[in-house]
């Protein structure tokens, strides 16, 4: 992969993505705004920091796997690709377009680079946890890292708990999975719909190694990946804090942005708020 | 002019008996002694799904993953996009009952090589009761796009189906009995994924099974044909991809069809013969299995009896049938 990105570049990367995210939603006239703008941070900081990746070579049989559990926030993981070099810019408007390799979810066999298939909640750690059993106890890849993301609404499924057992019982230390805790979920917030309650203690006794950070400091997204790489007895489980929306004031922290795409007017306002950086610079006025 | 070889003993009251899974956990071994991308999870039933016999022989490559049937398909799903060949097995009641939405995303979708392993299926699972007696199966696992689905007649074919979905490159669902069946078939006849095969040529009527159904449906024909009735007997060990052709064949050479399977009447074995014959040859068409309705608890063979899946029973329901309707001609 290419030169890893400085602090400063990689929070710009992740503005990037956030102009990205919108305009691609705006397009599609449907899509999943709030998760898309809160993983931007941790997104840039994957595909332009952490993973040992080669997007020209998507199959690299050396490279680090990032799996999306939370399917609907793939608006931003295709935006981290497409910058990374996977696929052209251009491409990422036709995301949700009949015949577009940009599904709505994401899918595995339509674009080179996905590493699987989801959208149904609830099972992409299983898929992670799979990979990571097999880098670990079948092939002897002990170089190779897989990621994991997943929503905490999501966490009211079953599945979640079924592979968090899984991996812990095996110690997959090559596992480093992050929860995106941005405390909404469709119907309201996650501790009005289904309290998840202590998730750190619930995730220490499955047997994982707990961080909890603040999801869009990029400087502790690298410290956490760092020290979840370093634990080698158990897989790690990062828990970020983020702000739903976050990088569009108007969409922050309400959680009817969840499901939800912004139309022209509001794609307007959203990528001023944007490229001005809320208003602290005036040289990236939004015209288009 | 029929090349499928039976067994010679078939009709014999000492006819091998065996139980289906026993040829797949054979069929299991003997694929991961060939191809190393083989691996095999299951759900805290491994000697009864069999596949002790693949983790004494390849422990490293054995995965437990406890009871979380749809834990077991996702996983499955990870292996492969490692680059693995998964066995996933469980009871068909949980495996695809319990996880057919992560059959569907995580494994059809992706149309990745994971064999879904459904044992225990059918009626025949016996005193269980209808919470294990998976009827639902064949249906709810043709309907998936890329989706392969076999169902074998005796545990020597299970074995072969077992390597020859190994090899498939597909996503592949496998449905086995819990109780001993007699052996029809001998280590000649053929199997090859998507082919029917003809045991008995007839004119009156074509009576097409699967699973451990074709063994019940000779012994119909031996009864019919006692009537005056001859019966050809369809094995169609694939439900997914159906033979076609050989269906079509045989509907045409007899006129009369009738469908038997230990499975529900709707949407399995019957469903496909039925959209097919519908769409290209319509055919008198005689659906035989559970009518619509749940299982119960009971003896393997009490069960058989009671839901009229025995060979006298069937013989019976086929009589009927070939009294009453007249056959398919071709000035239709």
């Amino acid at each position: 992969m290419g030169e890893k990105l400085s602090i400063i570049q990689l929070q710009r990367k992740a503005n990037d993505l956030r102009e990205d995210v919108i305009r691609m939603l705006e397009t599609a006239g449907s899509g999943h705004c709030a998760g898309s703008l809160d993983l931007a941070d941790i997104m840039a900081t994957l595909y332009f920091y952490i993973m040992n990746i080669d997007p020209a070579n998507p199959d690299w049989s050396e490279r680090d796997v990032f799996f999306l559990s939370n399917g609907h926030t793939v608006p931003v993981l295709y935006a981290a690709m497409a910058e990374a070099g996977y696929f052209s810019k251009e491409e990422l408007l036709t995301l949700r377009k009949l015949g577009s390799r940009l599904q709505g979810h994401p899918e595995r066999s339509r674009l080179p680079g996905l590493e699987n298939t989801s959208g149904p909640l609830g099972s992409g750690l299983s898929q992670a946890a799979g990979y990571a059993y097999a880098l670990q106890y079948l092939d002897d890849s002990k170089h190779r890292f897989v990621y994991c993301m997943m929503g905490d609404g999501e966490l009211d499924e079953g599945n979640i708990w079924e592979s968090a057992m899984f991996a812990g019982k095996y110690k997959l230390s090559q596992l480093v999975a992050f929860i995106d805790r941005n405390n909404i979920q469709i119907d309201g917030n996650t501790e009005d719909v289904m309290p998840l309650g202590d998730l750190r203690a619930k995730w220490e006794s499955f047997g994982w190694h707990v961080l909890e950070i603040d999801g869009h400091n990029i400087q502790s997204i690298i410290d956490a990946v760092n020290t979840g790489k370093a634990i080698t007895n158990r897989p790690t489980v990062i828990i970020s804090y983020t702000i739903p929306g976050k990088g569009v004031d108007f969409m922050e922290y309400d959680y009817h942005w969840h499901g939800v795409a912004p139309n022209s007017e509001q794609a307007k306002n959203a990528m001023q708020k944007l490229r001005t950086l809320d208003g602290k610079i005036t040289s990236g006025d939004y015209n288009e | 002019m029929n090349n499928y070889p039976l067994n010679p003993d078939l009709f014999s009251p000492d006819v091998k008996q065996e139980p289906i899974r026993a040829g797949f956990g054979r069929g299991l071994k003997a694929a991961a002694e060939a191809n190393d991308k083989i691996v095999a999870l299951c759900a805290d039933l491994t000697e009864s799904t069999q596949v002790h016999l693949f983790r004494e022989a390849f422990p490293s490559r054995f995965i437990e993953v406890g009871i979380a049937e749809q834990n077991l398909a996702a996983i499955a799903s990870g292996l492969a996009c490692a680059g693995k060949i998964p066995f996933a097995s469980s009871y068909a009641a949980f495996n695809p009952g319990r996880n057919w939405e992560q059959i569907k995303t995580t494994i059809a979708l992706n149309n990745q090589p994971v064999k879904i392993i459904g044992s225990h299926a059918g009626v025949t699972v016996g005193p269980d009761g209808a919470t294990h007696q998976m009827l639902e199966d064949i249906a709810l696992m043709r309907v998936l796009p890329n989706m392969v689905v076999v169902v074998p007649g005796d545990s020597i074919e299970a074995e072969k189906a077992t390597r020859a979905i190994a090899e498939n490159g597909q996503p592949s669902y496998l449905r086995l009995s819990r109780e001993k069946s007699p052996i029809i078939s001998t280590d000649q006849s053929p199997f090859e994924i998507g082919k029917a095969y003809i045991l008995r040529y007839g004119a009156d009527v074509s009576l097409m099974g699967t699973g451990i159904m074709t063994f019940q449906l000779l012994v119909a024909a031996n009864i019919l044909a006692e009537q005056g009735i001859n019966a050809e007997v369809v094995h169609i060990p694939t439900i997914k991809p159906l033979d076609n052709q050989i269906i079509l064949e045989s509907a045409r050479r007899t006129g009369r069809v009738v469908s038997v399977e230990e499975a529900q009447i709707n949407g399995g074995l019957g469903g496909a013969v039925a959209e097919l014959l519908s769409e290209q040859l319509p055919t008198p068409l005689l659906r035989i299995g559970l009518m619509d309705r749940f299982g119960e608890s009971g003896t393997p063979a009490e069960l058989l009896d009671f839901f009229g899946l025995t060979g006298p029973k069937i013989a019976e329901k086929v009589a009927n049938f070939v009294h009453t309707k007249s056959q398919y001609h071709r000035d239709y």
